[in-house]
């Protein structure tokens, strides 16, 4: 089967080709000049956007998408420089970033760690980005943010909600501007005690995965601290699609409140159908049966149409809000695509302008100079009234507003409306709370 | 030379070369200009070339050979992924015992797997090793959290142990001190060429899995498993029992596939379930066919091609289709733009899917089939074209 025939030639080849890949590690020995990854040299600088344009998830990121090229407009100096007029900080003038034009490369998540990790690399390696921006679900914003401390860029993390994002997965590299489910709990406590006093039987169906974990822990805590007693919890699968086999067993449990800690899609489904089932016509221990949904969104409440109307559920901002931020942003973003800014286009439109910012006032690209911008950074005129970015944890400390499915909208776009608009105080945790304990931030990291 | 034919030495030597000049050949095009789009040529995705460049010769060595068409492969991988990880956690960040183990772990799970899915032959084995990976990927997602951080993804923190971690290691995956992520860019005029360690260790392991495959096809093993493939009942007539044979062709391919889940976590030091998830075997099939089934560089080519259209067309958004027709008048050009982004970005599936219909349709032995064609056509009107070595009578390799 085997012949064997050493040629002169023959072995003169295959000497040369392992001599060639014994010498060639030795080329990696040298040392680059660049002082950071990334180094912005010419005239523009490289933003990257990552976010799910596939999937469960797929419609969040494609508005946080939206948002961040009406960000890189308004750094450019293009259209009507949307929040740039009303923020506190007022360094940034409408020239790029220090200057430099600001470009911007994009990538498909598909809501899958792996992927995002791989077009978060290609971004880095390939096209010079300097700071990631997005993620439109928890586990993919922890899976790039750690590529991001390693390789030595600023993540600029969008949608994620999970407490682990800035707890026990934190970064010193990472940044988060959106709430958490901790914070979500902390608001909606008092408002259900209100609507639905203290002897409540709850029943949790939780998605799968580091955000539906710690957003059900909170909600076990703020709603157990009220007296309610938790019936159940029960896990189910990401972009499961059907969730009748789930909810059919909420209705002999006793439990008096459906508590869906889904997102997305998956949210739209369960939600839908638990109102096909006619969970909420039911009366359990002489109550009404109610639904709560901890973490809503405007594209959740178009998709969940009739099904959202009397819900509660909190979010980091509404496009309904009164402040001079919320008018600017929702102007431009209106006048661009039609149709007003959902919460997840706006934490990616306020992050890309933060980032922006601290660069400008560190007056570097430095990685470690803006995370040093950044921590303790309080600003205003985002939208969300003062706002701080704790620098134990990189996290946004701001208003919580809590809504409800309205009853009568008049519009597609106002179909949830706000019912308080919870203080900042009352939302406030101490960075060693055991919900966050465990992380570190580590060093910051300029890689190379 | 090395105990194999010339042909055989030939190809080796070719695939020697392109893995090697690799960072060189991948980007044809100078850094700034507007085709840079294209190129390639960075550690990450010339790493996924490789390894899944790994994977699929594995599969190939079971799908090729013996006919045995595997659903489940993805599963091997992902085992291999989370060993690796687990060795980074528990020891240090050396590559050495991470790749080793994903190879063991693997190959032991495919002795499981392949024992009780070899039961059975055609769709019945498919639809086993399916159900078999499936299984795996929900046990990885939700019932053993605890050895694989569910959706969240196997990571290494700095509160894990690492025994054998020593003072002055690296933080980040190495070889005895030298680290994968490290590489050198070499700038000539406009062009930058980047040569990365992670990338030629995978590069290296690739060459040598590949030069095992060419030795398992040309010996009387892949013999036998041929025979299996062309007519396992005649061969159980002889009084040969087949399924050994089918059996050890199943465990190789799949510490292949351990092999290159090992490197993935080498290369990037976490692990997530969707890694066996089936669409992933699916992935390695697609690329098995695109390439070529049963040939020796087909599923190399076939793992290229798609790794390519996934990282590059990927990436194409509207505003670089824009910039792209800027010259045409605008409406055609919103024209030619609303079409063209249906097949890039989040629609690169739909151009990967049709271009395997055309090489299935028109090039039923992959893309190796089409260079063969050209090949011949290109001897034909130099007027060489031999009536000794017909095209029919050519294995497709």
């Amino acid at each position: 089967m085997t012949t064997r025939n050493f040629t002169r030639r023959g072995v003169m080849k295959s000497t040369a080709v392992t001599a060639g890949g014994l010498a060639l590690p030795t080329i990696f020995t040298g040392s680059s000049a660049a002082a950071f990854t990334n180094e912005p040299t010419g005239s523009t600088v490289t933003l990257g956007f990552n976010v799910p344009q596939t999937g469960a998830y797929a419609e969040e990121g494609l508005d946080e998408l939206r948002a961040q090229q009406l960000a890189v407009e308004h750094l450019n100096g293009e259209g009507d420089g949307g929040m740039l007029n009303t923020f506190s900080s007022k360094v940034l003038d409408g020239t790029g970033i220090m200057g430099k034009r600001v470009e911007f490369v994009t990538g498909d998540t598909q809501t899958k760690s792996d992927v995002a990790r791989a077009t978060a690399q290609s971004m880095i390696q390939k096209d010079g980005a300097v700071m990631i921006n997005g993620g439109s679900s928890s586990g993919v914003a922890i899976a790039v943010q750690g590529l991001c401390q390693e390789a030595g860029v600023i993540f600029m993390a969008g949608l994620t909600h999970s407490n682990d994002t800035t707890g026990k997965d934190k970064k010193r590299n990472g940044f988060r501007h959106f709430f958490n489910g901790y914070m979500s709990g902390a608001a909606l406590g008092p408002v259900l005690e209100q609507a639905y006093g203290n002897e409540r039987r709850a029943y949790h169906l939780t998605a799968d995965y580091t955000w539906g974990w710690t957003q059900e822990e909170s909600m076990i805590a703020a709603t157990e601290a009220l007296g309610w007693e938790t019936v159940e919890t029960v896990l189910t699968p990401v972009g499961a699609g059907d969730f009748s086999s789930y909810i059919a067993p909420v209705m002999n449990s006793g439990a008096d409140v459906l508590i869906l800690n889904h997102y997305g899609g998956d949210m739209v489904n369960s939600l839908t159908q638990a109102v096909q089932f006619g969970l909420r016509d039911r009366q359990v221990n002489g109550n009404n049966f109610e639904i709560i949904v901890p973490l809503y969104s405007e594209l959740m409440a178009a998709g969940a149409g009739e099904a959202i109307k009397g819900v509660y559920g909190s979010m980091n901002w509404n496009w309904q809000l009164q402040d001079e931020g919320t008018a600017a942003f929702t102007r431009s973003f209106g006048e661009k695509y039609g149709f007003p800014p959902s919460g997840s286009a706006h934490t990616c439109y306020v992050q890309t302008l933060l980032y922006a910012d601290a660069v400008t006032r560190a007056g570097s690209f430095n990685p470690c100079a803006v995370v040093e911008a950044l921590e303790g950074f309080e600003f205003d005129g985002m939208g969300n009234g003062p706002t701080l970015y704790r620098a134990e944890d990189h996290q946004c400390f701001k208003d919580v507003l809590v809504m409800k499915g309205a009853e009568n909208p008049t519009t597609p776009f106002d179909n949830l409306e706000i019912v308080e608009v919870t203080p900042v105080e009352q939302v406030m945790y101490e960075p060693d709370h055991p919900m966050f304990a465990g992380g570190d931030l580590g060093e910051c990291n300029p890689g190379e | 030379m090395l105990g194999i034919g010339k042909r055989d030495t030939t190809i080796l030597l070719v695939v020697a070369f392109m893995a090697l000049a690799a960072p060189i050949i991948l980007n044809p095009f100078p850094a700034n200009s507007a085709m840079a789009q294209f190129n390639a040529g960075y550690p990450d995705l010339m790493q996924r070339f490789v390894i899944f460049g790994i994977f699929a010769i594995g599969f190939n060595i079971l799908f090729g050979l013996t006919g045995y068409l595997s659903f489940g492969h993805a599963a091997f991988l992902g085992a291999g992924s989370y060993a690796a990880v687990w060795m980074f956690k528990l020891l240090s960040f050396n590559v050495i015992p991470a790749v080793l183990l994903s190879i063991v772990v693997a190959a032991l799970f495919s002795v499981l797997i392949g024992f009780i899915s070899l039961r059975r032959s055609g769709i019945y084995f498919s639809i086993l090793t399916l159900a078999f990976a499936q299984m795996s990927y929900n046990l990885a997602y939700s019932v053993l959290t605890p050895l694989t951080n569910g959706e969240t993804g196997l990571q290494v923190y700095t509160s894990d142990p690492q025994y054998l971690r020593g003072e002055g290691d690296p933080i980040v995956t190495h070889l005895f001190g030298l680290e994968m992520r490290a590489k050198e860019t070499l700038e000539l005029g406009p062009w930058a060429f980047d040569f990365s360690v992670g990338y030629y260790f995978c590069a290296i392991l690739m060459l040598i899995s590949f030069y095992i495959s060419i030795r398992i096809f040309r010996s009387p093993f892949g013999l036998m498993l041929r025979a299996v493939k062309s007519n396992n009942h005649r061969l159980s007539y002889t009084g040969l029992n087949s399924r050994p044979y089918a059996l050890t062709a199943f465990i190789i391919s799949g510490a292949y596939a351990g092999l290159a889940g090992g490197l993935l976590a080498a290369m990037d030091p976490l692990a997530g379930a969707e890694r066996m998830q089936w669409t992933a075997s699916g992935e390695v099939v697609l690329m098995t066919i695109l390439g070529g089934a049963g040939t020796l560089i087909g599923p190399v080519l076939g793992a290229g091609f798609i790794k390519y259209c996934e990282n590059i067309f990927s990436k194409i958004n509207e505003n670089v289709l824009h910039s792209w027709f800027a010259a045409l008048p605008d409406g055609l050009e919103t024209g030619l733009v609303w079409v063209a982004s249906k097949f890039v970005g989040e629609g690169w599936h739909l151009t990967l899917g049709l271009m395997f219909m055309l090489v299935v349709i028109f090039l039923p032995g992959g893309l190796v089939e089409g260079g063969q064609r050209i090949g011949r056509a290109l001897r034909r009107r130099r007027g060489q074209d031999e009536p000794g070595r017909s095209a029919a009578k050519e294995p497709a390799e």
